[in-house]
C-alpha cells in the first residue's frame, strides 16, 4: 500500500489497481467541524481533478476532487451518520470513497508523504 | 485570500487573539479571529457558559448637542425622544427610499446619544449621519475605545465579579462603571440571543480587561464563526447578508423597530413606502427555514416553489445547538406563512425547506419586570 497526496489536500492509498481516497489532517483542521459529507455512489465515474465529493463544515462548503481517474467501488456510508469521523480520523475511518484506477500512471504526478509534509509546512 | 493591495488593519486585541490560538482572517477590513478551538465547541460554550467576543471593529459614535434625539429621528424610524437615560433601542439607518443602510444600537447616555454601528459600513454611516444632522450636533467617532461582548447564561456571574454592579442592569439598559481607574460603558445587550453584556473600554485598557475576564472560569474566547452561528439560531439578521439598501424594515421583518408614535406621525426616510408596506404587506419578506436532511443550505441559494424561483437564501449553516441545518432568506409574501414547503437549489440538487418562525432557539434576555 502506497499513499500519495495532492496539492488540494486529498490523500489516496493505492493497492495494485484499487485505491482509497480521503482528505488530509491538514485539510480537516482548516475546514473545522465537519457536519455533512456527500460521497460518490458505487459505479460513479470520477475524473482526475474533477469534483468527486462535497464536504461541509459549520462555516463553508468545499469540493473534494478525485486525485486520479477511475470507477468508484464504494462510498463511506459511515460518514452519513457521523461526518465528524473526518475530523477525528481523516486518514483512517474518515475515508471518502474507494475506486478502481483507470490509469495508474496518473499517480506519478502526485506527492509522497515527505513532499506533502514539506508542502504543508510552506503554506 | 485577501488581495495584496488591501490594507488589513490591526485591532487593539490582535496579538491577544493570536496568543490565545485565534485563527485570524480579514473581516470588515480588520484582522479578526474566525475561531480558537473550533466553531462548534465555542458556540456550545457560549450557550452554556460565557463567551468573550472582540467586537472592536464596530463603530462607536457619540452624538451630542441640543436636540440630538429629535435630529436622530430624521434618519431612523425609532422613538428616540422617548428613550430615557440609560436605555437603548435597536434601530435602522434608512436611505431616502426607506432602504436599510445599517442596523444599529442607540443609547441615551449621559454624555450624548451613543451609537454602535456595523464595522463593515461604519465609514459610510459616519458620512451619512454627518450629512443629515444639523451642524450644531457633534459626532465623535470614539476610535480610542475598544468593544467587548460577554455573552451567555453565566456572563452576569463572570462580569459581576470583575465589575460589581452590572448585575443590576436589565436587558437594553446601560450605564457607566469604573474598573480601577478605567471608565467603562456597559450595556446588557448583545447579538447571540443569550443574556449578556457589551463593554466599551479605553483601548489602552482592553488587553488587561480581556485578561481579567478570561481569568473567570466561565469565560472562553469566541470567534466570528460562532458569533455567526449564534446570531443565526437567534433569528437575528446580519447586515450585508440578510439586510441591505434594497430591503426596507417591513421586508426585513423588523417592523418592531418602527415605534408606535413614528407610525402615527411618519417623518422618517422612506416613510411613505414603509407605512404602505406596514398597512398592505410587503412584496417579499425575511423568514426562517428548517432544512430537510443534514446538508446546509447557504447564502445565495435560490428558493423555489415548484419551477418558479420565489426567493433567495441570505444566511444559512449548521446550527450547533440544534444539530441540524437552518437558514434565513427572503421569499415573496405569498410563500411566507410558517409551514410552507419550498425547495432550495444547492449545486443543482433540490433540498426541502419549511418556512418556520424565528428565533430557532428562544432568547434568554433578562428583562426588567419579567417574572424570574
Amino acid at each position: 500500500m502506497t499513499r500519495y497526496f495532492t496539492d488540494e489536500h486529498e490523500w489516496i492509498a493505492v493497492d495494485g489497481t484499487t485505491a482509497t481516497v480521503g482528505i488530509t489532517d491538514y485539510a480537516q483542521s482548516q475546514l473545522g467541524d465537519i457536519v455533512f459529507v456527500e460521497v460518490p455512489a458505487s459505479g460513479a465515474q470520477v475524473n482526475k481533478g474533477g469534483d468527486a465529493a462535497v464536504v461541509e463544515s459549520v462555516k463553508a462548503a468545499s469540493d473534494v476532487y478525485a486525485p486520479v481517474t477511475g470507477t468508484v467501488t464504494e462510498g463511506n456510508g459511515a460518514l452519513d451518520g457521523d461526518p465528524a469521523l473526518v475530523n477525528s480520523d481523516p486518514e483512517g475511518d474518515g475515508w471518502f470513497f474507494k475506486l478502481t484506477l483507470s490509469d495508474p500512471s496518473e499517480l506519478d504526478g502526485l506527492m509522497d508523504e515527505a513532499t506533502y509534509k514539506a508542502f504543508v509546512a510552506g503554506l | 485570500m485577501m488581495s495584496d493591495d488591501t490594507e488589513i488593519l490591526e485591532l487593539p486585541l490582535g496579538d491577544w487573539h493570536r496568543a490565545h490560538g485565534g485563527r485570524m482572517v480579514a473581516f470588515a477590513g480588520y484582522a479578526m479571529p474566525i475561531q480558537y478551538e473550533g466553531i462548534m465547541a465555542e458556540h456550545l460554550w457560549t450557550r452554556a457558559n460565557a463567551g468573550l467576543f472582540d467586537v472592536s471593529h464596530m463603530g462607536q459614535l457619540m452624538l451630542s448637542g441640543d436636540g440630538v434625539a429629535e435630529a436622530l429621528e430624521a434618519i431612523v424610524p425609532g422613538d428616540i425622544s422617548a428613550l430615557a437615560e440609560g436605555r437603548m433601542r435597536y434601530s435602522l439607518l434608512l436611505n431616502a427610499e426607506g432602504g436599510i443602510l445599517d442596523d444599529l444600537m442607540i443609547t441615551n447616555a449621559p454624555m450624548g446619544h451613543y451609537l454602535v454601528v456595523n464595522g463593515a459600513v461604519k465609514w459610510e454611516d459616519i458620512g451619512h449621519i454627518r450629512e443629515h444632522l444639523p451642524d450644531e450636533i457633534t459626532l465623535n467617532h470614539m476610535e480610542d475605545r475598544a468593544l467587548l461582548a460577554l455573552q451567555g447564561p453565566k456572563a452576569v456571574d463572570a462580569l459581576a465579579r470583575v465589575v460589581p454592579g452590572v448585575e443590576k442592569l436589565f436587558f437594553m439598559e446601560a450605564g457607566s462603571f469604573l474598573w480601577g481607574h478605567e471608565p467603562l460603558w456597559i450595556s446588557r445587550s448583545g447579538y447571540t440571543g443569550e443574556d449578556g453584556f457589551e463593554i466599551s473600554v479605553p483601548t489602552e485598557a482592553v488587553v488587561a480587561l480581556a485578561d481579567a475576564l478570561m481569568a473567570q472560569s466561565e469565560v472562553k474566547p469566541i470567534g466570528l464563526g460562532a458569533r455567526d452561528s449564534l446570531r443565526l439560531e437567534a433569528g437575528l439578521p446580519l447586515y450585508g447578508h440578510d439586510l441591505d439598501e434594497r430591503v426596507d424594515p417591513v421586508q426585513g421583518d423588523l417592523g418592531f423597530a418602527i415605534s408606535k408614535r413614528r407610525r402615527a406621525e411618519g417623518g422618517f426616510p422612506g416613510g411613505e413606502r414603509i407605512l404602505k408596506a406596514l398597512a398592505e404587506g410587503p412584496p417579499s419578506k425575511r423568514v426562517g427555514f428548517t432544512v430537510e436532511g443534514r446538508q446546509p443550505v447557504r447564502e445565495g441559494a435560490a428558493i423555489f416553489a415548484g419551477d418558479t424561483q420565489i426567493g433567495v437564501i441570505t444566511s444559512g449553516g449548521f446550527a450547533p445547538s440544534l444539530q441540524v441545518p437552518i437558514a434565513m432568506g427572503f421569499v415573496s409574501t405569498g410563500h411566507a406563512t410558517p409551514g410552507t414547503a419550498l425547495e432550495a437549489d444547492v449545486r443543482g440538487k433540490r433540498i426541502g425547506l419549511t418556512v418556520t418562525r424565528m428565533p430557532f432557539i428562544p432568547h434568554t434576555y433578562v428583562r426588567r419586570g419579567a417574572a424570574k
